[in-house]
């Protein structure tokens, strides 16, 4: 029973740690909350669906398609609601405002056109279980967990091996010192928000099939805001270490106190350490700069 | 006409509540994603007052409002204390606001989420209308008093107005308890019209509606935001536009803003600028 919490409580905080890493990412290089973060996971969940039951892809097809999908609606949302703001150095009141109307727009497009019905995927991975010692894990749960894992370290590869990546962890540091040593800014924040589109399209499939596919689904990444802010905002190591403990603290609370304090325990969790430890886990200085 | 009659109570409700944002997000320059949960505060305990304990309507309106200031304390106090950055105070009233929704979706007293059936309905249009313009008047006078001015300094420049002496954290926290009172009244309105309250009224979404009037009717004006919460409530309620496509607008908006007219409808003037002979259109608000 413990044991099967405990890896319960990994792979939902496996897929936490996978939406709070493409928060995590924009929230770095431009440093604002992107709300819209949610939409574009749930878009990508859907374009997965669309992917499985229209062409009936296999899960690897349909992986590629919602990475790809999510991840140029993404730079289309960068484009079309931030870089004009971006230009003109705007507060960042502005663009978490502009990423809010991008939410609210994107989910009510898909209510009003796609509808409010839950979707299903089809069951990839059918009921198939692993035992461990005397407990059952699904093999889901498993491979959602490995799979963040390895999509994390990835990424990590990624931005500390590649000359893209040096440029992504200069902007992080210093947009306008980044940009007088040559860099394109826009392509770097081009890139910056398909990686985070890609990482929620990733999200959105293992959400969809976890659970089910809906216009609201989005909001789940509330979670991932809570993620983020545990491991410390703009932190990558942070946001899978927020999304971890939050995907086992929340089950356990779930399995052994109450499932539907579970909310409430989380969002306290979220407030005491936005008050004790705004810099979270692992986070670097986040002092409003005068 | 009763159709359009209870339209007109409604924006009218509405714009109470956006009042109330406006002191906050509007006059201090703090964003606030959770300004429903103190709409329903006021709209439960009023509610609950004249439902089980035959409390007058208007000794229960008020406790409604009372009742939200307080709840607000709960969460103003330690944020505000921390002085988080303005997305990290955001982040932080989203999740006290859903928090509070999971709470009264599972209280004995509030009949979890069926919701409260059966409020006698004793909101009426005089009675809405007394409301709103003593809210006006009344924030009217707190803008133009020395909390109103520390205020706008804050949310011009905390540190500067730090400097000269304004305390943040106090400010803050007076201007978050008048808006949430403000939110309190507007729910206990909104129970005693609809007759029927429920959680889900008072969602995320909501406090959008809410955050999108303040916005888009300009930041730092009282009569913008309460003339675009009207023109919100009111037209699409009247060409029978569908909820989801409004708020498919709502969204759209809320981007065409920021990127083009970011100080919104009335920038920080008011109405009455336009019709004052020598008035500076540009209001004498924005120092």
């Amino acid at each position: 029973m413990f044991l099967q919490t405990l890896i319960t409580g990994l792979s939902i905080g496996g897929i936490y740690a996978l939406m709070a890493v493409g928060y995590s990412l924009v929230f770095s290089v431009l440093n604002f909350s992107n709300f819209a973060h949610g939409a574009v996971i749930m878009l990508g969940a859907y374009v997965g669906l669309a992917l499985a039951t229209k062409f009936s892809l296999g899960f690897g097809l349909v992986l590629a398609g919602s990475i790809a999908g999510a991840g140029i609606i993404a730079v289309l949302n960068e484009r079309l609601a931030y870089s004009s703001l971006r230009r003109r150095k705007a507060p960042s009141l502005y663009l978490m405002i502009s990423a809010m109307g991008c939410a609210v727009f994107l989910e009510n497009l898909v209510y009003a056109t796609i509808g409010s019905r839950f979707y299903a995927f089809p069951e990839f991975f059918g009921r198939q279980v692993i035992s461990i010692g005397r407990s059952s894990v699904s093999l889901l749960d498993v491979g959602a967990f490995l799979f963040a894992l390895a999509a994390i370290l990835g990424l990590h590869l990624f931005i500390t091996r590649t000359r893209t990546g040096i440029a992504i962890r200069a902007g992080v540091s210093d947009m306008t010192m980044c940009s007088l040593m040559g860099v394109d800014l826009d392509r770097l924040i081009s890139i910056v928000f398909l990686l985070a589109g890609g990482f929620a399209g990733v999200a959105g499939v293992f959400l969809g099939i976890k659970y089910l596919v809906y216009p609201t689904m989005g909001w789940v990444t509330n979670k991932a805001y809570i993620a983020a802010v545990i491991g410390g905002l703009g932190s990558l190591p942070g946001a899978l270490a927020g999304g971890l403990v939050l995907g086992v603290v929340e089950t356990f609370v779930s399995s052994y106190v109450s499932s539907v304090m579970r909310d409430v325990f989380s969002f306290t969790l979220l407030i005491a350490f936005l008050v004790w430890r705004p810099n979270g886990l692992l986070g670097q200085d986040s002092e409003e700069k005068v | 006409m009763d159709y359009i009659l209870s339209i007109v109570i409604l924006a009218c409700i509405n714009m109470i509540a956006v009042l109330g944002l406006s002191i906050f997000t509007g006059f201090t320059g703090l964003f606030s994603l959770g300004h429903a949960a103190f709409v329903a505060v006021g709209a439960y305990t009023s509610a609950i007052l004249t439902y089980y304990y035959y409390v007058p309507f208007y000794l229960a309106l008020a406790a409604g409002g009372v009742a939200a200031g307080l709840v607000s304390l709960v969460i103003g106090v330690p944020t505000l204390r921390a002085k988080l950055r303005s997305d990290y105070f955001a982040i932080a009233i989203l999740g006290f606001g859903e928090a509070l929704r999971v709470i009264l979706e599972n209280l004995e007293i509030t009949n979890g989420a069926r919701g409260l059936p059966g409020i006698d309905g004793f909101t009426t249009l005089p009675v809405v209308l007394v409301c709103l313009a003593g809210g006006v008047l009344v924030a009217r006078n707190f803008l133009r008093s020395r909390w109103g001015a520390a205020c706008i300094a804050i949310r011009e420049d905390p540190v500067a107005a730090e400097m000269a002496g304004v305390r943040l954290f106090r400010t803050r926290l007076l201007s978050l308890a008048v808006s949430a009172v403000y939110c309190g009244l507007s729910g206990g309105l909104l129970a005693h019209f609809l007759s029927f309250i429920q959680p889900v009224m008072f969602t995320l979404v909501q406090s959008t509606q809410l955050l999108a009037a303040v916005i888009a009717g300009g930041m730092g004006s009282i009569s913008g935001p309460l003339i675009a919460s009207f023109v919100f409530i009111a037209l699409p309620e009247a060409l029978r536009v569908a909820q989801m496509w409004r708020l498919v607008a709502y969204g759209l908006l809320l981007v065409l803003i920021m990127v083009y007219r970011p100080q919104g409808l009335m920038g920080y003037s008011e109405i009455s600028a336009f019709f004052r002979k020598n008035g500076n259109p540009e209001g004498r608000s924005r120092s």
